[in-house]
């Protein structure tokens, strides 16, 4: 693979695009996991899809609009569709995680529609739900490592906030944190996120890398830092050899890539059980 | 005492829905007091914090901190709070002592602002405050009930505040840290000069450890030094607050006399 890697320019931009998601989506997985907002990134995903078909559709009905790239679209879904659940969570406040499986089932159902209406599966729409090593194109590269800057950025400048925000929001709120703009400011980002990643994961296993790396971290970790540089590292580790493994078997890398999380996330559960069971034997005897 | 008091409350109401879970409360704390609110489960004293406290706000009434409207008022820092809530947090929450203690100083930063080496030698000087620096390094969710709480207030300490207001902070503490507790409290009242508002339930042992008392159920019964409450018979207690908190009071001194 890797002197393939200097040959096909597509290789070139699915590597750095991954990259940068393996980096991005599980920086943003960590606040994502504590917040207990695991399955905002699910609902968000799936809207995401509706936006690419949607897009799809157009691109197929309307003569004048050729070309478009889906991702926009996507983009533009996924942001919409946060605002969404936000909105949805302040209607049921005794039962916010009612927003998410409202938002997702929804999200399907239009995407169906519009699917069925630009002529059903094709293949690009199965690369765009597995991921795919050859879809990126050096544009999309370039949105990603826009999108990747910026939110590097934004949780670099407003960690405290961010932090403080998800242990404590009470906390966060007395000490004069404006709990709704960061919050509203967070799910843009996580939204953004998705959209950039779908094209490398494919939309249905986005969520993945955004929790898998944390929930490995978290068996490992003391500090809130840790969990956020073991995070990313897993993350990072999950997409070079998904990606490697990907190109080697001829499979969506969406598979290979949620697949070698899963098997870190076993080794990390693994590794804290035998740690702790020296630990009980060093105090026994 | 010329001083304005640093939390002042006039005639404030408040209610749920249709019903008054707080009404004609007049309170003042003044620096460098101990006050202890106590009252029974459901007398509107956590909501009364959350009234100072902005969370809130009141039906009727004012209320004023530090000598300003708590609508207007901006100067947050000079607050700390530890919540009951802070014995539920998640305990699973992957953060160290000294990331926790260290977010209590959002308050007095500005935005963008980022953590330096000022801002640590505070963090130590708040664990040292509570006697807590050796566990800085600790996941809190090792900690005991007891070392969280203390922990909790390193964070309200850590923004150098004129004023601390504790809600229910003993809950989910074993009694044998709650006396250590008090005695913490005690302390950084008498030599930080720092102003305390704790509420409680547990009417007997804040009674021995505040300057102030003041009873509430809906209003506020009673209000004044430790002493004068001391000195009140039973008599007098149960025509002032009912028959639930004398209850409350009278078992307390059989089961420690």
């Amino acid at each position: 693979m890797i002197d393939a890697l200097f040959e096909y320019e597509f290789l070139q931009n699915a590597v750095i695009t991954g990259l940068l998601i393996g980096l991005v989506a599980p920086l943003l997985g960590v606040f994502i996991v504590v917040r207990r907002l695991s399955l905002i990134a699910d609902a968000l995903s799936h809207i995401t899809l509706t936006g690419i078909a949607a897009s799809l559709l157009i691109e197929k009905r309307v003569s004048a609009v050729n070309d478009w790239n889906p991702m926009y679209m996507g983009m533009a879904f996924s942001v919409i569709g946060a605002v969404f659940i936000e909105k949805l969570r302040k209607v049921y406040k005794h039962y916010e995680e009612l927003a998410i499986p409202i938002m997702l089932s929804g999200g399907i159902g239009l995407g169906v529609i519009l699917i069925s209406l630009a002529d059903g599966f094709n293949t690009d729409l199965f690369s765009y739900l597995f991921g795919s090593v050859t879809a990126v194109s050096r544009d999309n590269v370039w949105v990603v490592v826009i999108i990747t800057t910026l939110v590097v950025l934004i949780v670099m400048l407003f960690y405290k906030e961010l932090f403080v925000l998800s242990f404590d929001e009470e906390h966060a709120t007395i000490a004069g944190v404006n709990a709704k703009t960061i919050h509203f400011l967070f799910i843009v980002m996580v939204a953004l996120v998705i959209a950039s990643a779908m094209q490398v994961v494919g939309i249905l296993l986005v969520s993945a890398l955004m929790t898998l790396p944390v929930a490995a971290a978290l068996r490992m970790s003391v500090s809130f830092k840790q969990t956020i540089g073991l995070s990313v590292l897993f993350g990072e580790v999950a997409v070079v050899t998904g990606l490697f493994s990907a190109y080697q078997l001829d499979v969506p890398p969406g598979g290979t890539i949620v697949m070698s999380a899963v098997v870190i996330l076993l080794l990390s559960i693994l590794y804290r059980r035998l740690r702790s069971e020296e630990w009980w034997k060093g105090e026994t005897s | 005492m010329v001083q304005e008091p640093l939390i002042e409350l006039e005639d404030v109401a408040f209610k749920y829905d249709k019903e008054w879970v707080v009404e004609h409360v007049n309170l003042a704390i003044h620096k460098g007091q101990f006050l202890g609110l106590v009252g029974p489960n459901g007398s509107g004293k956590s909501t009364l914090i959350k009234l100072m406290l902005g969370l809130e706000k009141p039906n009727k009434g004012h209320i004023r901190l530090f000598g300003k409207s708590v609508k207007k008022f901006n100067m947050w820092q000079e607050i700390g709070f530890v919540s009951q809530k802070a014995n539920s947090f998640n305990s699973g929450f992957p953060a160290t002592v000294y990331e926790v203690v260290r977010s209590g100083l959002v308050s007095r930063m500005s935005i963008f602002q980022l953590f330096n080496q000022k801002h640590k030698e505070k963090v130590y000087e708040a664990l040292k405050e509570v006697e807590m620096e050796e566990y800085a390094h600790y996941s809190i969710g090792e900690l005991s009930g007891g070392q969280q709480q203390r922990v909790f207030i390193a964070r309200a300490l850590v923004s150098d505040p004129s004023l601390i207001i504790l809600d229910e902070p003993t809950v989910g503490v074993d009694s044998e840290h709650v006396t250590a507790f008090y005695d913490l409290l005690g302390k950084l009242n008498r030599e930080r000069d720092l102003t305390l508002l704790m509420v409680t339930h547990d009417i007997g042992t804040i009674t021995s450890h505040a300057t102030h008392v003041a009873c509430m159920n809906k209003s506020v019964h009673f209000h004044g030094s430790s002493e004068d409450y001391h000195d009140m018979t039973d008599e007098e207690m149960s025509e002032m607050y009912g028959h639930s908190i004398h209850q409350l009071s009278h078992n307390h001194e059989v089961t420690h006399s």
